[in-house]
């Protein structure tokens, strides 16, 4: 516990006050900040995965899908709002001869609509797509395929130009966020802070969250999902409802990533990005919020690293450290200082 | 209490179990023993609704289970411990019980559980009665496999169900612990409906105070009480499965 308390501090400290702090003295540069508040974006998202696939044992391979449906619905607020004075709809849209904005931009010519509309999109796509197949009690590889299978329909979808959402170039072009100019180095620093401020919150409402007797039943799905059942819980919604929870996390991630990094693209959503993601919290440590925040920000950190290094090497340096993990880390990094906060069985 | 009759189970064209008439009165400890595939386990599955049977009926307290799912069933007061023992290794020995623990187990209850003092109290008081006091917050993934078995049974019994279907309890067991189950199974007995599924003929010898029903091949070889069984001439043919047994006939 105490040494819990010691790493949050650590944290607050690095991510609150020193970068900030070097940001404004001019020791980084925006473009830096900017990064860092991009990983704190997939850190956030990590917290999502964890909670579905470490503590739930869900193993759900369209995780990006439901960043991007975050990252997506900001976009389509910024791109209304950053057309030019007396443009109706964005340019990709009049390519395609759609004269005025299609019905479901409508909610998001607004900002607090936007965010909403986001929220509520995201968790119906949860909602369908989680209780339909946990009703029919599909589990394991299986889901694992499904999920694949869905983020790849997702992925070609959101490439199409007939799907107005900007085809393979999604969505980008951005200068205004609710009037404040996205180049500037102080809109970027607020926007990490506001990162780094979200990432906290989660972090603290997902472990409260996993301490509930919710969180045991989570547990208690992964470790035998017929006791739980003999034992009178009705699985399939704590299974739909954590599956929402962390698909709702993910967009949030993806809304407070979009005005950071400018642009989205299908590219975020594809099967791969989500295979990264799951990546990022086994290597963290599954069931173990620390160990997926750690994990998102360690592989980000390396990707950043080797890609301007060997940017060919980075495939075979993320399958290296996947098979390490699975290989020595079971319990990821968190596991190596013994803080696990549920031990992973062997399967 | 439960009452079944023409219950029919087959797997693809082999038939699992065919009982015509079975019966248990309130507060009897039945015991169940039959050879390897007579259809013991298929039994209670069919009463916890995991597996759904090609026809007949089981009335529990004159409602019909057929049909229902696990958890009506489970809410309705049977509960039901496996042979392979199922706990939830990840969580400690108090967070498994305070999950058996009787109550409201929707998604929304479970958020915002306080647990209370008086329920609190249980969970100890039944950890004690089955020797797992001093292991309380120790991983259930990091017990033997009897202290696994008993655990279960105290989720089972956590749950207040009126009836407890206990499949093998015994099983990886030394000779002390397995007569504390024996005694622990009796005390239920004295309050509720228990059926128990076992081989060990010691163990059933110790449980057995009313009936015990041989199961071969499905169907109800005969009922009795423990030695009557014993030296039942068709019985002790099964066991040791001479030409003319019902377990080597057909």
């Amino acid at each position: 516990m105490h040494n819990n308390k010691l790493l949050y501090i650590l944290f607050g400290i690095i991510f609150l006050i020193l970068l900030p702090v070097a940001n404004v003295a001019g020791m980084i540069d925006a473009g830096t900040m900017a990064l860092w508040g991009r990983y704190l974006c997939f850190a956030i998202a990590a917290i999502g995965i964890d909670l579905i696939w470490g503590y739930t044992g869900i193993m759900s391979m369209c995780h990006a899908f439901f960043f991007c449906l975050g990252a997506y619905g900001l976009g389509m607020f910024m791109t209304v709002s950053n057309l030019p004075e007396g443009q109706a709809v964005p340019d990709f849209m009049s390519w395609n001869r759609v004269e005025s904005l299609p019905f479901f931009w409508i909610p998001f010519q607004n900002f607090f609509s936007a965010i909403v509309s986001c929220l509520v999109v995201t968790g119906i796509f949860a909602f369908l797509f989680g209780y339909f197949i946990f009703r029919r009690r599909i589990k394991g590889v299986f889901f694992a395929i499904i999920t694949q299978a869905f983020a790849l329909a997702m992925y070609l979808l959101f490439s199409r130009n007939e799907t107005l959402l900007g085809g393979s170039n999604g969505l980008t072009n951005f200068k205004y966020i609710l009037g404040f100019d996205l180049h500037s180095g102080n809109v970027k620093l607020a926007l990490y802070l506001i990162t780094a401020v979200f990432l906290i919150l989660i972090f603290f409402l997902s472990k409260k969250l996993t301490e509930s007797k919710f969180g045991k039943v989570l547990a208690g799905i992964r470790d035998s999902e017929s006791r739980l059942r003999f034992t009178g819980y009705k699985v399939v919604s704590y299974q739909t409802v954590i599956f929402i929870i962390g698909a709702l996390i993910a967009a949030i991630g993806g809304m407070l990533y979009l005005p950071q990094t400018g642009i989205i693209t299908p590219g975020r959503m594809d099967v791969k990005a989500s295979i990264e993601m799951l990546v990022w919290v086994a290597l963290g440590g599954r069931g173990n919020l620390k160990g997926a925040v750690t994990g998102a920000l360690i592989v980000n950190l390396l990707y950043n690293i080797f890609t301007s290094l060997m940017p060919e090497a980075w495939p075979y340096i993320l399958g290296a450290l996947y098979i390490i993990t699975v290989l020595f880390l079971k319990n990821g990094i968190a596991g190596l200082f013994g803080s696990r906060s549920t031990p992973i069985r062997n399967s | 209490m439960l009452s079944i009759s023409n219950l029919n189970v087959s797997f693809g064209g082999v038939q699992a179990l065919n009982l015509t008439h079975f019966e248990l009165k309130d507060k009897e400890l039945r015991v169940i023993i039959g050879p390897n595939g007579a259809g013991k386990s298929t039994f209670m599955d069919v009463l916890c609704g995991k597996t759904v049977p090609t026809g007949g009926s089981a009335c529990f307290k004159g409602t019909n289970l057929i049909g229902k799912s696990e958890i009506e069933i489970a809410r309705m007061g049977i509960g039901r411990k496996f042979q392979k023992p199922s706990v939830f290794e990840g969580l400690s020995v108090f967070d498994n019980l305070m999950l058996g623990l009787k109550g409201k187990k929707g998604c929304f209850s479970s958020l915002f559980f306080k647990l209370k003092p008086e329920q609190k109290n249980r969970i100890i008081s039944v950890a004690k009665r089955v020797n797992l006091y001093e292991k309380l917050y120790a991983p259930a993934g990091s017990l033997s496999h009897g202290q696994k078995q008993w655990l279960e049974i105290a989720i089972v019994l956590l749950q207040e169900p009126k009836l407890m279907l206990i499949d093998e309890p015994a099983a990886g067991m030394s000779d002390a612990e397995t007569e504390k189950t024996g005694e622990l199974l009796c005390e239920l007995a004295q309050n509720n409906g228990v059926i128990v599924i076992e081989h060990d003929m010691h163990f059933v010898k110790q449980i057995a105070q009313d009936k015990v029903t041989v199961l071969v091949r499905g169907e109800i070889l005969t009922e009795g009480s423990f030695d009557e069984v014993k030296n039942n001439r068709d019985v002790i043919d099964c066991y040791l499965g001479t030409p003319e047994s019902a377990q080597t006939r057909k």
